[in-house]
C-alpha cells in the first residue's frame, strides 16, 4: 500500500493512497464542517460544506470525495471558503422550513451546530417557505420533509448498512424530495424493517421517533459504527 | 361635534390593543370599544403538524402563560391517545400550573397594575411603571419581583426552562421534580407567603379607603361567571368540571364537560377586533356575557380547600357584601389565588409522587378528536383538535381566556369612560383609568411585547364628518 504526502493548512500529512482529503484533515486534527458525510457509509459530496481549496485547481473541491494526491496543498479555512460555507448554510435554512424552537431535534441538530460553526446569525436570503408534507404513517417513525436538507444519509444508511433501500430521491432541483418505497406512505413500504437507522443517521429533525416532542430527539450514532465494524472486521463489541 | 378618542396601544397588558372612546356632540361618552389589533394565526398553521408537537408549538403563543397552553395541549393529546396519565404526572402538571399562577399573578399585580394604585392614576406616566415602583418602594418591588421569580423557578425546576418549557407531553410529562428542586421550593415558600400576605394587606386597605370609587366603577355589573370546580365544588385549576354561576351566586349550570363546550359556548365576531366574543349560548349574544379568571374562579367555587385561602375567600365575600361582581376585585382575587397556589404547592412538596419516575403513558392515535381544558391564570382555556388516523392535525380551535372576557372588557371600559372621560379636553389620567379597566382582566393578547417603562399613547380626535381634528402621540 503506497502512502501519499500532502499539506493541509500548512501541516504535513502522510496517509494511505485512496484516502480522502476529509480523512487526511481529520487525521491531522483540522476541522472541516460536514453535513452529508456519515462515517460508515459512502460519500456523495451533496452538501458542499466541506469544500476546500486545492493548489493547482481553479475549482473548490469537496473534501469528502476528493482523493489525496502526492504533493497536494490544501487550504480549508480561507476567507473565501468561510463565506461560501456560511452562504451554503443560509441557503439550507432558507430552502426548507426550519423552526428550531418547536423542532424535535432542537439542541441536538447538526444543522444548528454547523450554523453556529460557520457563524451564521441570520439568513441573507429570502425564505422560500415551501409547502411540504409530514408522513407519520409508519407505526414508530415519522418524516417531516420541512426539515429535510436532502443530505441523503437516510438513503445511504438504509441501502449500505441495512440493505433494505427503503429511501430514495425523487424529482430534480428545488422540487427534490426523499421518497419511501415507490413514493408510497412510509407505513406501506414492505421493505422497511423498522430498524431506525435512518432516525439515527438524520442530521436534523426530519426523521424522528413518533411521539417525540421539542428537543427530544437523540441519536445512537455508536450503533451505526458498531454495525459497520461488525460487518467489515467481524468484531461485535461496542 | 361627535368625536372619537383612541388609546393606541393599550399599555401594561400582554399584547397589542387599542381603545376607541366615542363622544357625542356634547362631549359625553356614548360607547367604548376594546380592539385587539394583532393576529397570530396559530389555529391555521398548526394544521398538518403531528398532534404530539402541539404543546411545544402552542406554548409559543405566549411568553407569560406558556404553561397554560402546555397543559391544555397535553390534556387534548391525552384524549387522542385515550390514556389516563399516571398520578405522578397529574400532580407534576398541577405543580407547574400552580407555579405559573403564582408568577403570572405576581406580574399582573406588582409589575403591571400596582403602579396605578400606589403611585396614583394621575401620576407622571413616565414613572407610573415598575421602575417608578422600585424608586418609591424598593422593598415592596423587590418582594414582588422575587415572588414572580419563585413561580418562574418552580416552572424551571420541572421543565428545565422558565419560558416555553416543552415538558408536558400527551400521556404525562417528561421528567419528575428532583430532590434538590423540592428542597429549593420548600426553602422559598415562607418568603413567598410573607410577600403575598403583605400585598393582600396593602390592597385591602386601598379598597377600603382610596380606591372605593374604583370598586364601584371598574366593571361593576351583573354577569355570569365560568370556571372549573372540583368534585365537591372546590377551587380548581387543572381538572374537574365547568360551572356557571350568576351575580347572586346561584348555579346556572353545573357538571359541564369541556367535551360539550360547543353546546353551551357560542363565539361571535365583530369586524373591529381580531378577538372573538364568546357567549353563553342559552342566553344568546350579547346577553350571554360571562367572566372567567381569578374573580370567576373564586365566585364559582364553594370553597378553596386550604386554610389560609379559605379564610381570605370568606373575607373577600364579606367585604363585597355578597358575590363580588366588580372587575376591580380581579386584583384582590389574584392575590387570594396566589395564597391558594402556595398552599397547594406546600401540600405537593410532601407528596412522594412528585419525584416518581412513572410520569408518562404512551399510546397511539386512538381517538380522532380531543378537547382539553385548563385554568390559565387569566381564565378557562380550551384546546380542541381533530386529527387524521396518523395523528396529523386537521383542525384546531383555541378558546383563550382573554376571549371569554371580551364582552366584559368592553362593558368595563364603557362604564369607566362614562364616569371619567369628558370632552373635549382629555386628561391623560382619565385615559389611564380606562386602560386600567382592561388591566383588571390582565388580558394576554400575545407573547407580551409591550415595553415596560415606556408608555406610548396615540390619541385621535375625529370629527363627526370623519376628519381628524387633533392627534396626540406620547412616546
Amino acid at each position: 500500500m503506497s502512502v501519499k504526502t500532502l499539506k493541509i493548512d500548512g501541516i504535513d500529512i502522510a496517509i494511505e493512497e485512496g484516502a480522502t482529503v476529509l480523512d487526511a484533515a481529520r487525521q491531522a486534527g483540522v476541522p472541516i464542517p460536514t453535513l452529508c458525510h456519515l462515517d460508515g457509509v459512502g460519500d456523495i459530496g451533496a452538501c458542499r460544506l466541506c469544500l476546500v481549496e486545492v493548489g493547482g485547481s481553479r475549482r473548490l473541491l469537496p473534501a469528502c470525495v476528493t482523493e489525496v494526491a502526492e504533493g497536494m496543498e490544501v487550504q480549508t479555512n480561507t476567507p473565501k471558503l468561510q463565506e461560501y460555507r456560511r452562504m451554503t448554510v443560509e441557503l439550507l435554512f432558507s430552502e426548507g422550513n426550519h423552526v428550531c424552537a418547536v423542532c424535535v431535534a432542537n439542541g441536538h441538530c447538526e444543522l444548528q451546530d454547523v450554523a453556529i460553526q460557520v457563524g451564521m446569525d441570520h439568513s441573507r436570503f429570502t425564505y422560500r417557505f415551501p409547502d411540504r408534507g409530514v408522513d407519520v404513517s409508519h407505526e414508530q417513525f415519522g418524516i417531516d420533509h420541512n426539515r429535510c436538507i436532502l443530505c441523503t444519509r437516510c438513503v445511504r444508511v438504509c441501502d449500505e448498512i441495512e440493505g433494505a433501500h427503503v429511501w430514495d430521491v425523487a424529482q430534480r432541483g428545488a422540487a427534490c424530495y426523499i421518497v419511501s418505497g415507490l413514493n408510497q406512505p412510509w407505513g406501506e413500504v414492505d421493505a422497511c424493517t423498522s430498524c431506525g437507522k435512518c432516525v439515527d443517521a438524520c442530521p436534523t429533525g426530519a426523521i424522528f421517533r413518533k411521539g417525540s416532542t421539542t428537543g427530544e430527539k437523540e441519536r445512537d450514532r455508536a450503533k451505526l459504527d458498531f454495525l459497520v465494524t461488525a460487518r467489515e472486521k467481524h468484531e461485535w463489541t461496542r | 361635534m361627535a368625536k372619537t378618542v383612541v388609546i393606541d396601544p393599550v399599555t401594561r397588558i400582554e399584547g397589542h390593543a387599542k381603545i376607541s372612546i366615542y363622544l357625542d356632540d356634547a362631549g359625553t361618552v356614548e360607547d367604548a370599544r376594546f380592539h385587539v389589533v394583532e393576529y397570530r394565526g396559530f389555529e391555521k398553521f398548526c394544521e398538518g403538524r403531528p398532534f404530539t408537537e402541539m404543546a411545544g408549538i402552542t406554548a409559543r403563543i405566549c411568553g407569560i402563560c406558556p404553561v397554560s397552553h402546555l397543559l391544555a395541549a397535553a390534556k387534548t393529546g391525552d384524549k387522542i391517545l385515550a390514556v389516563k396519565v399516571p398520578p405522578a404526572a397529574e400532580k407534576l402538571r398541577r405543580l407547574m400550573n400552580l407555579g405559573q399562577i403564582t408568577q403570572s399573578h405576581a406580574l399582573s399585580f406588582f409589575h403591571l397594575s400596582s403602579p396605578d394604585f400606589l403611585l396614583g392614576w394621575d401620576s407622571d406616566p413616565a414613572k407610573r411603571n415598575v421602575f417608578g415602583l422600585i424608586a418609591s418602594d424598593p422593598d415592596l418591588a423587590r418582594a414582588g419581583i422575587r415572588l414572580r421569580q419563585f413561580g418562574q423557578t418552580v416552572i424551571e425546576l420541572l421543565g428545565a426552562r422558565k419560558i416555553h418549557a416543552a415538558w408536558t407531553v400527551p400521556g404525562g410529562v417528561r421528567s419528575p421534580l428532583s430532590e434538590e428542586g423540592r428542597q429549593w421550593i420548600r426553602d422559598r415558600l415562607p418568603e413567598s407567603f410573607e410577600t403575598v400576605n403583605l400585598a393582600i394587606g396593602l390592597f385591602k386597605n386601598l379598597i377600603d379607603n382610596q380606591l372605593q370609587d374604583e370598586v364601584k366603577v371598574f366593571g361593576s355589573f351583573p354577569s355570569l361567571f365560568m370556571g372549573l370546580v372540583g368534585k365537591n365544588g372546590e377551587w380548581e385549576h387543572y381538572d374537574g368540571h365547568l360551572r356557571f354561576t350568576d351575580s347572586q351566586g346561584d348555579i346556572v349550570a353545573d357538571h359541564l364537560s369541556e367535551d360539550d363546550y360547543p353546546k353551551f359556548l357560542g363565539e361571535a365576531v365583530e369586524k373591529w377586533s381580531y378577538l372573538k366574543f364568546p357567549y353563553y349560548k342559552p342566553l344568546g349574544y350579547p346577553d350571554g356575557i360571562y367572566r372567567v379568571g381569578p374573580l370567576a374562579r373564586l365566585n364559582v367555587c364553594n370553597q378553596i380547600g386550604t386554610e389560609a385561602a379559605d379564610r381570605e375567600l370568606q373575607e373577600f365575600r364579606d367585604r363585597a357584601g355578597g358575590v363580588p361582581t366588580s372587575s376591580f376585585f380581579y386584583h384582590y382575587a389574584r392575590l387570594i389565588e396566589i395564597v391558594a397556589a402556595l398552599e397547594q404547592i406546600q401540600i405537593l412538596m410532601d407528596d412522594p409522587d412528585i419525584v416518581s419516575s412513572r410520569v408518562r403513558a404512551t399510546g397511539g392515535v386512538n381517538q380522532l378528536e380531543g378537547i382539553g381544558v385548563s385554568e390559565a391564570p387569566r381564565g378557562t382555556l380550551f384546546h380542541h383538535y381533530q386529527v387524521d388516523e396518523n395523528g396529523l392535525i386537521r383542525k384546531v380551535n383555541l378558546i383563550i381566556a382573554t376571549g371569554h372576557n371580551n364582552l366584559a372588557m368592553n362593558q368595563t371600559i364603557t362604564q369607566i369612560a362614562k364616569q371619567y372621560v369628558h370632552g373635549p379636553e382629555i386628561a391623560e389620567g382619565m385615559l389611564n383609568r380606562v386602560e386600567a379597566g382592561i388591566r383588571c382582566y390582565d388580558p394576554c393578547l400575545s407573547c407580551s411585547t409591550h415595553a415596560a417603562g415606556q408608555m406610548p399613547l396615540h390619541i385621535q380626535i375625529v370629527g363627526s364628518d370623519g376628519k381628524l381634528v387633533n392627534e396626540v402621540y406620547r412616546n
